[in-house]
């Protein structure tokens, strides 16, 4: 049996923002079947009371001070738009309101 | 769509007892993000306030703000939370342009504050309100969709965005589900939005104007059938940006609720917006796709844990908190509840507080707060505060009064220059000429003129007619433009006619 | 003077002495890849004119009597996964081709107040995700050793150029071995710090919680020089340790192993180790032996679930930190007719912007961290991490350091894994389980397998950073008298390009 079916790929692949061809969405489908059945074996080893690990070391209550530092420039954060109007960021039309 | 049929709210009630849950996020004034340095003003140019950070430029990493971090604990130790020893912020995958990231710094299944509750007061009765948690996250930027007929989102050609708001901290706050509110449900959610904005506005850390965005309520409803068990299934409304919308979004939803169950229909699970203009809500999202947000730690921030002392420090630096004051100030202002009331719902309680406090007596600094200038403050359509008046000055005009130089009705005239832009009350006393004539000599003259003027009046009074003194007294105030004394002037009107 | 082929130290030593100046020792290095890097494909940028200006500027500050590091004036080739203000960065994807970032990584600016020399961007697999630069959306880079086999990757460029003596020194990133494994296969120097000890803040992320830069060099001194200037807490950056950096420089010339127990980990080795690979390195488990370190064996069971758990942190965190590349604020914008919505546009970008493995990531991590199935895949590899965190703590009670392969082969030849990505990934087999938990690791040289390059694996516990260089320079040097001079000097294609 596979571990993840093409329907589930396509889902992943709206869910990623991924505009996958139907021959691309085989190919992944058929690798992340293969990549998944490998990384399954963390589900032998990790029992139910080991704690996860989020972070790599143990730091705590890293925080900056309430302080205003320079903005960039508007240009400047507008330098890299792909396209820009009116000082603000051009994008196309937006299908739905805020998730 | 097919329009769905709206019960009658009466009738809906009758067969439905309604469920509210409402999430509120509120903006933290801190002077920097929450997670880099830029400013947090509102109303500045479009993308003066971005950075590296909050626009997610590759490579950049949030660094959390300790302001922010205080503020919400302030939040949560007056919401009676428990402010828990450790926690995570969160990722919030999903993909909108005015998330400059695509994901949310969000707090998931560990939020910084638990287990609160808040009481609000309804028509005399109290209602507990259990809050469930209070997070922190950041807040997105915003669009402007051009083209269309409506400056609305659909049917528009593209957006423009701006990313100053992007990145401000927001404080969320989610109530347990609120029942066995009955016909009042719309009522206890008004009553709740408001107590909540008195409170967090109490403790300094926002400025909680619905009308800016900086708080802003998303209200959950859902309807069982009388005496059902279970309940049904809920809506989210979103964008209720005043405290009235808060009441009118739940009528409302109430009773499109009640028509879509008695139709023989299904409440779908979704999220709705509220339109102003309309009273009503609209359905927001084509839902194609179930969201997944795929929440996860977020690696680039290390985990929380607020020292009980620094919570012990919090918490003592709380200040006094909305309804102890209520019940002060009813003592000590010696208000029945209904005057309580009215004095809470026109914002004047700082007001009149700060009043009294420069000198002014309590009833009297209430009777000009909530007569002269609320009427005022009505006729501009602004906010009691937003006069542009203080209450060093409203205690200033008082003291004149007291002092005898200035009657009531001079007092209005004052109120009226000060509020005109004229300059605080001793300039427009002296710019106006406003001053009570209580010299004898100068009042004696205008009423021996008044006295000729109204002859038979004064026989009348002569003949011992004594309350006919009244139509003498308002010519001599009318003579005066109000100047005058009124007392002194009645008590030399009969001295000269000898009826005294 | 010959001055390419000298190391950064020796550098430091004659432009200090003024011997030399900043802009003569670019000239020579900026010509040294004008001749081989048409073959060596190691860099993305050079920019001639600006790379002068940087070194007149540097002449000028020794001019003025300003107190400068150990390394002012000495070149240096910067991974193109690091923000530069003043020359592209790309991350090695289409999707930011020509993007000019507004602000300079904390490393970058280190770099520049330690008057390091920036040559230019090195090549690297797109968003760091490839063990040989094939991922690359410009090129693939070449393993000086060999033209037609892999540097390594992700960091391949930046291997590439220091093996090739285009610059001495390098930087790299380090999210499951692409230091380590690059320096390997081109028998060059490599380190991983622990993680937070060099700053990330404008490093373009991959997977936040193992992204560890460090530096490239073909001496353990050298490496601990670039170490010691780029290191230390940096607010910018909320991971950052609060510690000061530990000293390596002292360390690295220090190049002992007196009363050290060195720790075998007998996981790696076996099944899928190149016989030469593992003949190099028990020879050098040997050496350490003779040079005074007590060696044992030591058993770490969980090391073996290190690379499923990676396989499934790794492309989780990236599927989250790439979702800002969406078309909309900078770089590639695909599909915009004016008729299209902006869902549709960024899936467009995404999906021509992105080469096959990073989508193949996307999709992975997308898939570990959806609801059903996130308990299953993400939150069991979290528990991996414990569970090989507690190995490392055992280990650490009974050693000072451990040590293995860095890489079970030497450099593959190109193509051979570009469609097999599990066979790809064994190349970060035994580098990975340093990445999970923080610990600081190197790679050092040691000796070569069929004519290629072997690397030898050192790690240390967190912060021990000190130890590895340590240890690492002790091998180098006994190394180095046994082959009399660095291994390579015995690279054959290096001494054709020279």
């Amino acid at each position: 049996m596979s571990a993840i079916t093409r329907e589930e790929v396509s889902h992943l692949a709206r869910l990623s923002r991924l505009a996958l061809g139907d021959d691309e969405l085989d190919h992944l489908a058929a690798q992340l079947d293969q990549i998944i059945s490998a990384v399954a074996r963390v589900q032998e080893v990790a029992a139910e009371d080991i704690p996860p690990t989020s972070h790599a070391l143990p730091l705590t209550n890293v925080y900056r001070a309430d302080e205003v530092r320079e903005s960039l420039a508007p240009e400047q954060a507008l330098a890299g738009a792909p396209a820009a109007e009116e000082q603000r960021f051009r994008v196309p039309r937006i299908l739905d309101e805020e998730a | 769509m097919t329009t769905p049929t709206l019960m009658d709210y009466d009738e809906a009630l009758a067969k439905y007892e309604p469920v509210l849950g409402i999430e509120t996020h509120i903006e933290l004034g801190t002077a920097s993000k929450m997670f880099c340095g830029c400013a947090t003003g509102f109303g500045a140019e479009p993308n003066t306030q971005v950075c590296p950070v909050c626009l997610g430029l590759p490579g950049s990493l949030p660094v959390t703000n300790r302001a922010a971090i205080e503020g919400i604990i302030k939040i949560g130790l007056a919401l009676n939370c428990d402010i828990v020893e450790w926690c995570r912020f969160a990722r919030k995958n999903y993909f909108y342009p005015d998330m400059p990231k695509n994901y949310q710094i969000s707090q998931y299944d560990e939020p910084l504050c638990v287990d609160g509750h808040l009481e609000v007061e309804v028509e005399g009765e109290t209602y507990r309100i259990e809050i469930e948690r209070v997070h922190m996250e950041e807040d997105t930027g915003k669009s402007l969709h051009v083209g269309g007929s409506t400056g609305r989102i659909h049917g528009a050609e593209f957006s423009l965005v701006d990313y100053n708001r992007a990145g401000i901290p927001l404080v969320e706050i989610v109530t347990k589900p609120i029942v066995a509110t009955g016909e009042k449900a719309p009522l206890v959610a008004r009553a709740y939005a408001t107590e909540l904005r008195e409170l967090v506005r109490s403790l300094g850390v926002s400025d909680v104007r619905m009308e800016q965005g900086s708080m802003r309520c998303d209200v959950n409803v859902s309807l069982m059938p009388r005496g059902a068990a279970e309940w049904g299934t809920r809506s989210e409304t979103k964008n209720v940006n005043s405290l009235r919308s808060v009441e009118r979004a739940v009528r409302s939803e109430i009773e499109r609720q009640a028509g879509v169950l008695s139709d023989g229909g299904r409440v779908i699970q979704e999220t709705r917006h509220f339109h102003e203009d309309t009273g009503r809500t609209t359905s927001g999202r084509s839902k194609e796709e179930a969201q997944d947000y795929r929440y996860f730690p977020e690696p680039d921030l290390v985990p929380m844990a607020p020292s009980r002392e620094w919570v012990a420090e919090i918490r003592a630096s709380l200040p006094e908190l909305p309804a102890a004051r209520r019940r002060r100030i009813q003592q000590e202002w010696n208000l029945s509840d209904l005057e309580l009331r009215d004095v809470v719902n026109a914002g004047a309680v700082d007001l009149i507080e700060a009043t009294i406090a420069h000198g002014s007596d309590a009833a009297a600094a209430r009777k000009w707060w909530m007569n002269e200038l609320s009427r005022r403050a009505t006729e501009q359509g602004v906010e009691l505060a937003d006069l542009p008046i203080t209450p060093e000055q409203v205690a200033r005009v008082q003291a004149m009064i007291a002092a005898g130089e200035l009657n009531d009705k001079l007092a209005r005239k004052v109120f009226e220059g000060v509020l005109a832009g004229e300059g605080g009350p001793d300039e427009v006393v002296a710019a106006r000429g406003l001053k009570v004539v209580s010299d004898d000599g100068e009042l004696s003259a205008v009423i021996d003129q008044v006295i000729a003027d109204n002859a038979d009046v004064a026989d009348k009074i002569r003949a011992g007619k004594v309350a006919a003194a009244g139509a003498l007294v308002g010519a001599v105030m009318k003579a005066t433009r109000g100047q005058a004394d009124a007392g002194r002037a009645r008590e030399l009107i009969l001295e000269k006619l000898g009826a005294s | 003077m010959e001055l390419v082929g000298k190391g950064a130290a020796e550098l430091g030593e004659l432009l200090a002495a003024g011997e030399v100046s900043a802009v003569e020792v670019a000239e020579a290095h900026l010509d040294r890849i004008a001749a081989v890097d048409g073959k060596v494909k190691a860099f993305l940028h050079v920019d001639r004119e600006a790379t002068l200006a940087q070194a007149r500027r540097v002449d000028e500050r020794r001019a003025a009597g300003e107190e400068l590091g150990p390394l002012a004036g000495v070149p240096i080739a910067h991974k193109d996964v690091f923000t530069t203000t003043d020359m592209p960065t790309t991350a090695g994807s289409k999707i930011l081709e020509g993007w000019r970032p507004p602000y300079d990584a904390t490393i970058t600016a280190r770099l520049r107040q330690a008057g390091l020399v920036i040559l230019g961007k090195t090549n690297m697999d797109e968003f760091a995700m490839g063990s040989s630069t094939e991922n690359s959306a410009y090129g693939t880079s070449r393993n000086p050793w060999d033209l037609d086999r892999i540097p390594g990757g992700s960091s391949g460029g930046s291997s590439a150029a220091v093996a090739a003596f285009e610059a001495p020194l390098s930087t790299g990133t380090d999210t499951g071995g692409s230091i380590r494994q690059p320096a390997a296969v081109t028998g060059i120097v490599g380190m991983k710090p622990t993680y937070g000890g060099s700053s990330r803040y404008g490093v373009i992320a991959f997977a936040s919680s193992l992204d560890t830069p460090g530096p490239f060099a073909r001496n353990v001194l050298d490496a601990a020089l670039l170490h010691e200037a780029f290191s230390g807490h940096d607010p910018m950056d909320a991971t950052s340790v609060p510690e000061p950096v530990p000293p390596v420089v002292e360390a690295a010339r220090r190049a002992d192993v007196d009363g050290l127990r060195v720790g075998v980990v007998k996981e790696f080795a076996g099944e899928g180790y190149e016989p030469g690979v593992s003949a190099r390195f028990n020879e050098a488990v040997e050496l350490l032996e003779s040079l005074g370190a007590k060696v044992v064996e030591v058993s770490c069971p969980n090391f073996t679930y290190a690379l499923p758990a990676y396989y499934l942190i790794a492309p989780s965190e990236c599927s989250s930190n790439l979702a800002r590349f969406d078309a909309m604020r900078y770089g590639l914008r695909v599909g915009d007719d004016g008729t299209r919505s902006a869902e549709e546009v960024m899936a467009l970008t995404r999906a021509e912007g992105f080469g096959p493995e990073v989508k193949r990531r996307i999709m992975l991590g997308t898939y570990a961290l959806s609801s059903g199935y996130y308990d299953a895949y993400y939150g069991k590899a979290q528990q991996v991490r414990t569970l090989i965190k507690r190995d490392f703590e055992a280990a650490f009670e009974q050693v000072d350091v451990l040590v293995s392969p860095t890489t079970p082969t030497t450099a593959f030849p190109i193509g051979e894994r570009a469609d097999d990505p599990i066979a790809m990934y064994l190349a970060d087999l035994c580098t990975i389980p340093a990445n999970l938990t923080g610990n600081a690791a190197i790679s050092v040289p040691c000796g070569l397998a069929d004519g290629l390059p072997a690397g030898l694996q050192i790690m240390a516990p967190v912060l021990g950073d000190d130890r590895v260089y340590r240890v690492g320079a002790a091998v180098e040097r006994a190394l180095e008298d046994r082959w009399g001079g660095p291994l390579l000097a015995q690279a054959p294609a290096l001494v054709e390009a020279k």
